[in-house]
């Protein structure tokens, strides 16, 4: 059986990835991917203990954690759509009119 | 019945109140009966208390009112104190009231302010009525101060008459300034009273000054001679009678009820209330008589060159009262009040005669469109046929004023003159005699210059057209002086050589009033000086009558410039104005334009105290707040929106990936905390 601390390398791996993505990229859609990406990564641990400790708790958590991303999602797309039929661009840095 | 008393108050009390309210709504002859049927209510009241008194075997009765002052032991009353002695002027001050009332009616017919003047003369009779009828000094010092203001508002009460429209007022103030003096010395005699005594009830001052006898006579010297000044002030004697013949500016009724019948005799009756205190200080006895004799006689003289028939009345009043103070300083308390009864008779008498004659000859003077001055007996003359009445009562006044046999100024006056003559011969004091010859003189005097004013008046031709057609008054008008013609006839009756009534109903008051035995000796000299005096009178005014209303006098190729010194009433008017009155307006002046604008309001006020006020608050505006406060506050201000601009500002860029790095290290460095812990 592999060993629960390879899932959670994994996950580490895939929420700095998530962070990185956040932070550097400029498309919304990639934005909203890496978005995903940190939220399955923390889904990973909760299942990766779940195994570990032959408990349902965690599986019953990613349920929750994935409803709340498909509700995400679908809030974030419409905004998308949105911004995009106003300035004709999806690129996060031309939305920068909350600048002080 | 002694219950009923207050009721003497009350009546022109509420007399006064319907009139105050109702008056002008109510008419004249309404008006006028509220008015005289309260004060003729008042009269028969006090009439009522002369039978109680009688029931009650002449004992004194006081009657309790209200609480007034307690303070400690000091217990002060409103009380009333029906006695003899108050009964006595409470009768005579409503029955002259009541004629004086009925007269006015007629006399202040068709006047503006008809209901007011009737307001203030039964406010007079009101506070006249709380003097006399006083139980302490606190309370007849409220009825003297009261008679004091209403005399000032009835002086004044044409007060847009007379030189420049203010003579009448100033008349009615100098009349209440110089009262003011005499009531300083009243005051401060009351509280000399208070310290001695420890209260102000007659009584208890009475008994403490009878009962100490001459170990007190000093601290008694002193109040009998500061109640003097009080006296002198509302009785109107040397040095303070200048203002009675100035008040002659009032009606008529006010002269003849004020100024010669009730007010002017509360200083005389103030005295006889005090005479235990009097009596235990020979020194102001005799400080009295002879005032009171000098200002009979200084009065007279003045009198004798008047050419304004009310003010002749005037001087001859200031002259009487000096009989009666000078009867209080001789001891003869029952003569003084004997004078002071007949006397308002008469002289009640003789103004509203005089009143009666100023009516008719403005009547005239209404006629025959001559206005000249109606109280000028110069312009008059001739009455005699054209007001019978009016002639009749006047002599009638005349001859009991000059003390003929048998009206009731003869005997009155007889008896103060027995009683300084008592004092001279029998007793052997030396200012008696000179008393008895300062009276006697004034009484000569007094026939003398009544029979000039009847000659004057009523004789010879008229001098002025308005004399020509003066007219008889209404029977408003006559009857009252009909009645107080009856008065002053058998007015002597009241205390009669052989009866002493009067003496003897005052002799329960206080044990010493006595009336003096009659002396023929007296009597005849003063009859034949009055006689003589009389027929003199006659040869000199009767056999040349006056050619003109410009005429000079005829005493005055005998007189000659003694007469000019008495028709300018000693010039005392003149010395009071250069001494008194001008260093009084010196120092007002000087208070006012020296002291007050120069030094208080340019110096300390504009220099000190506003100066100094503006340099502090400009220091405090300029420098300390604009430059201090100010300053401090802006930069804050100012420092604040410099570190919102230059750091908080770039802080916002508006890019998501900066608050998204920012959301990220705070997590990290929550969790790094977490660990570290």
């Amino acid at each position: 059986m592999i060993p629960t601390s390879y899932y959670l390398a994994l996950s580490v791996i895939l929420f700095a990835i998530g962070v990185a993505g956040v932070l550097l990229r400029r498309n919304a859609i990639i934005l909203f991917m890496a978005i995903e990406l940190m939220l399955n990564s923390a889904n990973l641990v909760f299942v990766a203990y779940s195994r570990q400790f032959g408990a349902l708790d965690g599986q019953i958590l990613v349920f929750f954690v994935m409803t709340v991303a498909a509700a995400e999602v679908a809030v974030g797309l419409a905004l998308i759509v949105t911004i995009f039929r106003s300035k004709a661009s999806i690129d996060v840095d031309d939305i920068s009119m909350l600048k002080g | 019945m002694f219950e009923l008393v207050p009721f003497i108050l009350l009546f022109p009390v509420l007399g006064l109140l319907t009139n105050l309210v109702f008056g002008r709504y109510l008419g004249e002859r309404f008006v006028g009966i509220i008015a005289s049927g309260a004060v003729a209510a008042s009269f028969i009241v006090s009439v009522i208390q002369v039978f109680a008194l009688v029931n009650n075997n002449f004992h004194v009765e006081t009657v309790l009112v209200a609480d007034w002052i307690t303070i400690g032991k000091m217990y002060l009353p409103w009380q009333i104190r029906v006695d003899t002695l108050s009964v006595t002027m409470m009768v005579l001050v409503t029955g002259v009231g009541t004629l004086i009332h009925i007269y006015a009616v007629g006399y202040m017919h068709g006047d503006k302010r008809f209901a007011r003047f009737f307001v203030y003369l039964n406010l007079f009779v009101v506070m006249m009525l709380v003097l006399v009828a006083a139980d302490n000094y606190l309370m007849l010092f409220v009825g003297w101060e009261g008679v004091g203001i209403c005399s000032y508002l009835l002086i004044g009460f044409w007060y847009d008459k007379g030189d420049d429209n203010l003579g009448n007022a100033r008349a009615g103030r100098k009349a209440f300034v110089v009262n003011r003096i005499g009531d300083f010395g009243f005051l401060i005699a009351m509280f000399m009273i208070f310290g001695a005594v420890g209260s102000l009830q007659f009584d208890a001052v009475l008994y403490y000054f009878e009962n100490h006898g001459m170990e007190v006579g000093q601290l008694a010297t002193t109040i009998t001679l500061l109640l003097l000044v009080g006296a002198a002030g509302k009785s109107a004697q040397i040095p303070l009678f200048v203002w009675l013949p100035d008040a002659m500016a009032g009606p008529t009724p006010v002269s003849a009820l004020i100024h010669a019948a009730t007010m002017v005799t509360a200083g005389i009756y103030m005295m006889v209330r005090s005479a235990p205190i009097y009596a235990i200080a020979p020194s102001s006895q005799m400080t009295v008589a002879l005032l009171g004799a000098g200002t009979a006689l200084m009065a007279g003289t003045i009198a004798l060159a008047q050419w304004d028939i009310k003010r002749v009345l005037a001087y001859s009043t200031i002259s009487q009262l000096g009989f009666m103070v000078a009867a209080v300083g001789l001891g003869a308390h029952v003569a003084a009040m004997f004078h002071l009864i007949t006397h308002a008779f008469f002289k009640a008498l003789l103004f509203l005669s005089a009143g009666s004659v100023i009516h008719g000859v403005e009547h005239g003077a209404h006629k025959s469109d001559d206005h000249c001055d109606p109280q000028d007996m110069r312009n008059m003359g001739g009455l005699k046929d054209k007001m019978k009445i009016t002639f009749g009562v006047y002599v009638v006044g005349a001859i009991a004023l000059a003390g003929i046999f048998p009206l009731s100024g003869f005997w009155s006056k007889d008896e103060i003159l027995a009683d300084a003559w008592h004092v001279g011969m029998v007793e052997g004091h030396w200012h008696g005699m000179t008393v008895y010859i300062l009276l006697a003189l004034a009484a000569v005097i007094t026939a003398f210059y009544m029979t000039r004013q009847i000659i004057l008046v009523f004789f010879g031709s008229s001098r002025s057209a308005a004399a020509n057609h003066a007219a008889e008054n209404p029977p408003t008008m006559t009857v009252p002086l009909i009645g107080l013609a009856i008065l002053s006839i058998v007015g002597g009756g009241i205390n009669l050589p052989w009866s002493h009534t009067l003496g003897s109903w005052l002799e329960h008051t206080h044990h010493f009033f006595h009336g003096i035995d009659f002396n023929l000796t007296v009597a005849l000299t003063s009859t034949a000086l009055a006689v003589a005096s009389i027929f003199v009178g006659f040869i000199v005014y009767y056999r040349r009558p006056l050619e003109s209303s410009t005429a000079p006098d005829p005493l005055m190729s005998v007189l000659g410039p003694s007469l000019k010194f008495f028709y300018n009433k000693w010039y005392i008017d003149e010395l009071y104005g250069t001494t008194f009155v001008r260093l009084y307006e010196w120092k007002a002046r000087f208070l006012a334009f020296k002291v007050d604008r120069d030094f208080w309001h340019d110096f300390v006020h504009n220099q000190i105290i506003l100066k100094s006020f503006k340099n502090v608050s400009g220091t405090l505006s300029g420098p300390v707040d604009r430059l201090g406060i100010n300053k401090f506050f802006d930069g804050l201000a100012y420092s604040v929106h410099n570190i919102a601009v230059k750091v908080l500002r770039p802080v916002q860029t508006g890019y998501v990936r900066n608050y998204a790095l920012g959301v990220m290290l705070g997590v990290v460095m929550v969790l790094g905390i977490m660990l570290i812990r």
